[in-house]
């Protein structure tokens, strides 16, 4: 059901039945190293190129997710999915060794919520059964993507973020056990006119600043109705932007509460600068560490709102602003939930 | 002494690098591009030898040092063969370092994987 402009209300309770998550060696060291299915500790998985490894690891997380869930392939009606790597190659790829009906997404690190909401979409219109929903991102592939080969040894700023290496996948049904997703705000494209791709948490704060407060809106509840509003990968300087403009737009959100994904997976005295980013960042940390939480009961309901910087280098090169974006997702546990 | 006047040169150098990235945003190419022709411009000028007498490798192994060398050769040969020298005389000087790239970039592609 649609709420004001851009909410969607899910009747019908898709559920998160299982997840997948796939690590590399950086990650094996951080905050979560607990929460993977799988950490590798060679960034190239033993394949020729970055990309390929990153599409073993969205491979991986998709087969991790099909186990747990005890579901075959052939079961699968869609996978919505995609990356950061030009035209999403390495997604496509997996998808074609996946064998499943694929939609290919991009809305760079916002693919996470993009994905899971247009899933939930889905399978509450009784279009699917089943969705895998999730993506994968390789620090190294990234990088040279967006800024230099990794051998080329360029410097970064302190505002620069860390790509997470790694996948998350959810695999979301239409009956099942596990966290329920109830809604999902869409994001517009927010520009506010920064130009500096080594700053991209403070470029997409107001993205999510303006989603949040749509979602909040069009829900009609009160930031306390969530235990935990959850960003993809704003960092240090994009979380404290963001929580500096919900306070002063009136939203009362408690700095507990207010937490981000990209600063969640590293440890402090790991070098990421700002905090994690890629499209990883808010796919691993969702899919491992927060719906595990919600299945545990620690948590009861959380909003994750992953944040996109949909700039390519192309675009930056000719001196174009960052414009960016972010979905809002609600997953709850309990069936009382609406 | 010298060793005191190459660290502070050099390390001014790097001091004017660092604020093109951090200041003005460059990117290392440009930044690169920048100190190449810096190097060149002063070379023609006739200030960038005094300079090397000076600080001595604070100013020999910056990147500037290329764009002196590469005009240092171009003058160079000049003066003996005329304006063809100026063609055949830019890489004169820098030759070694052209090829030691080139060589040492074959090895490294050779032993590790080129592929980053």
């Amino acid at each position: 059901m649609l709420l004001g402009q851009r909410t969607w209300l899910f009747h019908n309770q898709p559920v998160i039945i299982a997840t997948g998550t796939v690590g590399g060696p950086f990650e094996a060291q951080g905050n979560l190293k607990n929460d993977f299915d799988i950490l590798h500790d060679d960034m190239w998985l033993k394949q020729k190129s970055f990309e390929k490894a990153q599409q073993l690891m969205l491979e991986e997380a998709c087969q991790i997710a099909l186990k747990k869930g005890q579901v075959q392939k052939e079961q699968i009606n869609f996978l919505l999915s995609g990356d950061l790597i030009n035209q999403i190659t390495p997604t496509t790829f997996a998808a074609k060794t996946l064998e499943i009906p694929y939609f290919g997404l991009f809305n760079a690190c916002a693919i996470t919520t993009e994905s899971l909401a247009l899933s939930a979409f889905i399978i509450n219109a009784n279009g699917a059964d089943y969705i895998l929903s999730g993506t994968a991102s390789h620090n190294a592939a990234t990088e040279r993507q967006f800024r230099y080969p990794t051998e080329y040894g360029g410097q970064k700023p302190p505002t620069a973020q860390w790509t997470v290496t790694g996948a998350g996948c959810g695999l979301i049904a239409k009956e099942g056990i596990g966290p329920v997703v109830t809604s999902a705000t869409i994001g517009k494209v927010v520009d506010k006119g920064m130009t500096d791709p080594f700053n991209m948490g403070g470029a997409m704060a107001p993205a999510a600043v303006d989603t949040i407060i749509a979602h909040l809106k069009e829900r009609n509840v009160d930031p306390s109705y969530y235990d935990l509003i959850i960003t993809g990968d704003l960092g240090q300087i994009g979380r404290e932007i963001s929580l500096d403009l919900l306070q002063k737009k009136g939203i009362n959100i408690h700095e507990e509460q207010y937490v981000d994904c990209g600063l969640t997976i590293y440890k402090k005295e790991q070098p990421v600068h700002s905090g994690a980013s890629g499209t990883a960042s808010s796919a691993v940390a969702t899919y491992g560490h927060f719906v595990k939480l919600l299945n545990k009961g620690e948590l009861n309901r959380i909003l994750v709102v992953a944040t996109g910087a949909l700039h390519s280098p192309l675009s930056v090169q000719q001196k174009d602003s960052i414009p960016c974006i972010a979905h809002a997702v609600s997953i709850e546990m309990g069936s009382d939930s609406s | 002494m010298i060793f005191f006047w190459a660290f502070v040169v050099g390390g001014l150098i790097c001091v004017i690098g660092q604020i093109m990235f951090d200041v003005f945003k460059l990117t290392p190419a440009h930044t690169l591009t920048i100190f190449v022709i810096a190097g060149a411009v002063l070379d023609g000028l006739g200030l960038y030898e005094p300079l090397i007498d000076f600080a001595g490798a604070g100013a020999t192994v910056p990147i500037t040092s290329f764009g002196n060398s590469l005009v240092h050769g171009a003058m160079a040969e000049a003066e003996k063969h005329g304006l063809i020298g100026v063609i055949t005389g830019i890489f004169e000087v820098t030759s070694a370092g052209i090829s030691a790239a080139i060589i040492f970039g074959v090895i490294g592609a050779l032993i590790f994987k080129s592929k980053g």
